[in-house]
Formats: structure tokens, C-alpha cells, sequence
């Protein structure tokens, strides 16, 4: 936040819950890496760490979510205040279940690994992809920290990349299966590997709209691109 | 700096181009804005911003002051109240208001509310007793003092004698009421019976109110103008002014920023 308000402890209390946002956001990140790194080196062990991070993330939305509503009763907050606390809110609610994707991810790589089928399926595009979606949330995170309206109208553009990667790995998948019959029951794995990936960038997709509705009081979900830009105007 | 979200039909104040000076001082500079009718409209800003000073001139209460005066027009039914030839206690039956200190008569509470309505009606003793327990019931008093009409207002608790004021303001059932920061002496439980008040007079009266609280605007008024310096910064819907103000300058104080 910029200018300071007449109680210094009310800005504490807010720099307080936007850190722990941000912190939360790092812990989520690097879950995501961690599920790349497992996907990509079929790495069971690394697929673990990402499952037993969950709890703390999960720890992390609760307390995050008590210290937001122990503002709101304290400082009544109103305006741009209130749009923050509001934005942090559905920011964690979403980092959330960015954690979820990648417990998702880990999971699932587990399950290819047991399966033996894994070296004979492109999960490389899936990395690309992967990598692509966790580049995302880290530029939304960076956005919200600064509140930087620009970026985020920038990062709503690149997840349609996303989605355009996610459509050509899905027919890249059924040429495979085509093929291959064998490699079916793997194949539906990446393919929820995929979806999983697709849905970080559409979670990091959210954050960068709530950063446009904390600058500008405008809720720009569900709108076109054109709105979104004229909004930010 | 011109502001008139209200559109002229729907006001029932019409203030234009309105300058307020204490002696020399300027007070409230070139006040244009529509006072909407059966609404209830805030006022809020720092001290000293003249918001108290605007809502004296429109029942003409500064002409108590020498040295005080206002330029410009207040328009009520179509008539300029700056220099409307009608009697100034006519005017003030029309805009009642309502002070920041409880100002009971010293009288009894029965006559609280009647004296004033003597002074405009000649009601029989059956209608001037219900006239009086009307008042103190949509004051949400009635209970509370209908056992004890006769004795003085005084001896109330500082929000039953707020509230006593409030019911001998509507008694004379005039079209707007002002409220000069009516709660500001008052406990959460009284504030809270005012508040509800207010929600329950604009049905019938316009209601114009001054608060230094915020939170208390943003709960009980439809219209909220933020002054400053005696200029009119922003006046719009409430809902509007404290989740997405159009101005900085508003947005730096409801949300703290001032100073």
C-alpha cells in the first residue's frame, strides 16, 4: 500500500496479512516445482515432499482467513481497504487449490511410476506446460504484491496460451492411444496431469483479475479481454 | 466544482451555487447539489469542513448570529428559502432539526412534544394525546416514558432525551428533518435506536443527516457527500462512496488516510 493511514497499527495489520500471503504463495510455488521436478525425473520421492507440503498449506488459509476476519471486525475497513482484504481472501482461497493441483500432479506421477508405462509418453510437452502455468502464478504474485494492474491484464492474455497448449497436448494424447492401445490407461493419467495444469493457470488467471479489482473497483470476472483493458484504463 | 447526482425531480433541497461566510471568513464555497426526497443523505468530512454550516442554512438557523451570512440559493418546493418572505418559524416547522447535545425543554415530556405543536395546530386535548404518543412511538420512546408523561424531560438518560428530541422535531410533522450529529453523546444500545430511526422516518420524511462517525453514514444513509475546506468533494450513493469512491481525496479519508 502507498500512502499510510492515521493508525500505524492498522498498517501493520495489513503489510502483516499481505506477507503471509506472499509467503503462502512461495510455499504453493514451490509445491509446483517440486511436482514438475517429480514429473519430470519420475521421481517418487519428490512426488512425496509435494503431498506432505499440503498441510501447511492448508494451515496457511486458516490463518490467513483469522487475521482477515480479525481486521474486518476491528477497522471496519472501507474502499481500496476493504477491496484488498476482500481480494486476499479469494487470493488465498485460490492458492489453496493451486496446492491441490499439484498434490494432484504428485499423485498422479506416482501412479504413472507404478504403472511402468512412463518413458513411452510425451510428458515432456506436459513440463513445458507446467512450466508455463507455475511462470504464471509467479508473475500474479508479483503483480498482487506491487498491485500492478498492467501485468495482470497481461497475464489474463497468457492463459489462453495455456489453454491453446492444453488442446494440442489433448490431441497429441488421443494420436498416442490411437496408436497404442497399451498406453491408454497412462495416457488418462497425463491427461488429468494436464487438466491440473491448465487449472493453475487458470487460478493464477483469477489473482491477476482481483489485482484489477483492489486498483480499480471493478470486478472484471467473466469479462472479455476488451472490458478488462477498458477497465483498467 | 459542480455535483448533482440527484436529478432536479427528485430533490426535495436544491442548493446552487451557495457561499457561507462567517464575518469574512468563507465557509462553504459555491455548494451545488440535490438533496434527494424520502432519502437519507450524510454529511461527512474533518472538522471545520462546514458541514454543520451547510445544514444550518437550510432552515435558516444561522440568522440567529449576527455577522453570518449565506449567498446563493436553497430551494424547497420551489421556493428560495435565502429569501423567502415566509416567517422563519414557518420554515423551521417545515425543516425540523435535531441537535449534537439533547435539548430538552425544561418541562414536563408530555409538553416537550406538545409545545411545539401548539404552536401550529389548535388540536383538541384528545388529538394533541395522540399526537404525543404518535411521536414518542415512531421516536421508539413510547414505552419507555408512557408511564411518566408528566414528569420532566430532563430527568431521561442522555439517549432517551435524544430521542425525546427527535419526537418533538416530527411532531410537527415537518418534511425534512436535520440532524446535526445526533448520536454523538449517545451509547452503541441509544445509537443503534436512533439509527434505526432514521431507517424508519425516510419512508415519510427527507432526512438530512451530520455525523463525524462513518460508519454510521454508511449504515444508515442512501446519499453520502464528502466536504472539505468548504468545498463539496464527492456526493453520491453511499454504497458507491465507500466501496469505490471517485475521488482520491474522499477515498484518503473514509479509509483513514487523512491528515
Amino acid at each position: 500500500m502507498p500512502d499510510k493511514h492515521l493508525s500505524t497499527q492498522f498498517d501493520s495489520d495489513l503489510n502483516g496479512v499481505s506477507t503471509r500471503v506472499m509467503e503462502m504463495g512461495g510455499l504453493v510455488e514451490s509445491q509446483i516445482h517440486q511436482a514438475i521436478y517429480a514429473l519430470s525425473q519420475f521421481s517418487s520421492e519428490a512426488a512425496n515432499q509435494v503431498v506432505e507440503a499440503e498441510q501447511r498449506v492448508n494451515a496457511m488459509e486458516i490463518e490467513i482467513d483469522r487475521d482477515l476476519a480479525s481486521i474486518i471486525a476491528r477497522r471496519q475497513p472501507t474502499a481500496r481497504d476493504l477491496r484488498l482484504l476482500l481480494a486476499i481472501s479469494k487470493t488465498t482461497a485460490n492458492l489453496e487449490r493451486v496446492g491441490d493441483e499439484a498434490n494432484k500432479i504428485a499423485r498422479m506421477v506416482k501412479s504413472i511410476i507404478e504403472s511402468g508405462s512412463a518413458r513411452a509418453l510425451p510428458s515432456t510437452d506436459l513440463r513445458v506446460a507446467a512450466e508455463l502455468a507455475s511462470g504464471l502464478l509467479r508473475k500474479a504474485l508479483d503483480a498482487f504484491a506491487r498491485l500492478d494492474t498492467s501485468t495482470a491484464v497481461a497475464i489474463l492474455k497468457e492463459d489462453d496460451l495455456i489453454d491453446r497448449e492444453f488442446d494440442g497436448f489433448v490431441r497429441k494424447l488421443i494420436t498416442y492411444m490411437m496408436e497404442d492401445p497399451r498406453t491408454i490407461s497412462a495416457s488418462l493419467d497425463l491427461l488429468f496431469l494436464a487438466k491440473a495444469i491448465e487449472r493453475i493457470g487458470d487460478h493464477a488467471k483469477n489473482i491477476a483479475e482481483f489485482i484489477i479489482y483492489v486498483v480499480k473497483g471493478t470486478d472484471v470476472r467473466h469479462s472479455s479481454i476488451v472490458e478488462v483493458e477498458s477497465a483498467v484504463r | 466544482m459542480t455535483t448533482l447526482t440527484v436529478p432536479d425531480q427528485q430533490a426535495k433541497i436544491a442548493v446552487r451555487n451557495l457561499n457561507f461566510y462567517y464575518g469574512k471568513f468563507h465557509a462553504l464555497k459555491g455548494i451545488n447539489l440535490n438533496i434527494p426526497e424520502k432519502k437519507v443523505t450524510a454529511f461527512i468530512g474533518p472538522s471545520g469542513c462546514g458541514k454543520s454550516t451547510l445544514l444550518r442554512t437550510f432552515n435558516r438557523m444561522y440568522e440567529l448570529y449576527p455577522e453570518q451570512r449565506a449567498e446563493g440559493e436553497i430551494v424547497l418546493d420551489g421556493e428560495n428559502l435565502l429569501t423567502s418572505k415566509q416567517d422563519v418559524a414557518l420554515i423551521r416547522a417545515k425543516v425540523g432539526m435535531v441537535f449534537q447535545k439533547p435539548t430538552p425543554f425544561p418541562m414536563s415530556i408530555y409538553d416537550n412534544i406538545a409545545f411545539g405543536v401548539k404552536l401550529f395546530e389548535n388540536l383538541s386535548a384528545a388529538d394533541m394525546d395522540d399526537r404525543v404518543e404518535w411521536a414518542l412511538r415512531k421516536a421508539a420512546l413510547w414505552t419507555e416514558v408512557k408511564d411518566k408523561l408528566a414528569q420532566s424531560g430532563s430527568g431521561l438518560s442522555g439517549g432517551q432525551q435524544q430521542r425525546l428530541c427527535i419526537a418533538r422535531g416530527i411532531a410537527i410533522k415537518p418534511e425534512v428533518l436535520l440532524l446535526d450529529e445526533p448520536c454523538s453523546a449517545l451509547d452503541p444500545i441509544s445509537t443503534a435506536k436512533v439509527e434505526e430511526l432514521i431507517a424508519e422516518l425516510k419512508d415519510e420524511y427527507t432526512v438530512v443527516i451530520v455525523t463525524h462517525n462513518m460508519q454510521q453514514a454508511a449504515r444508515c444513509s442512501d446519499y453520502t457527500a464528502y466536504m472539505y475546506l468548504g468545498d463539496l468533494v464527492e456526493f453520491g450513493e453511499t454504497e458507491q462512496m465507500f466501496f469505490k469512491p471517485t475521488r482520491k481525496e474522499t477515498e484518503d479519508y473514509i479509509t483513514g488516510r487523512f491528515g
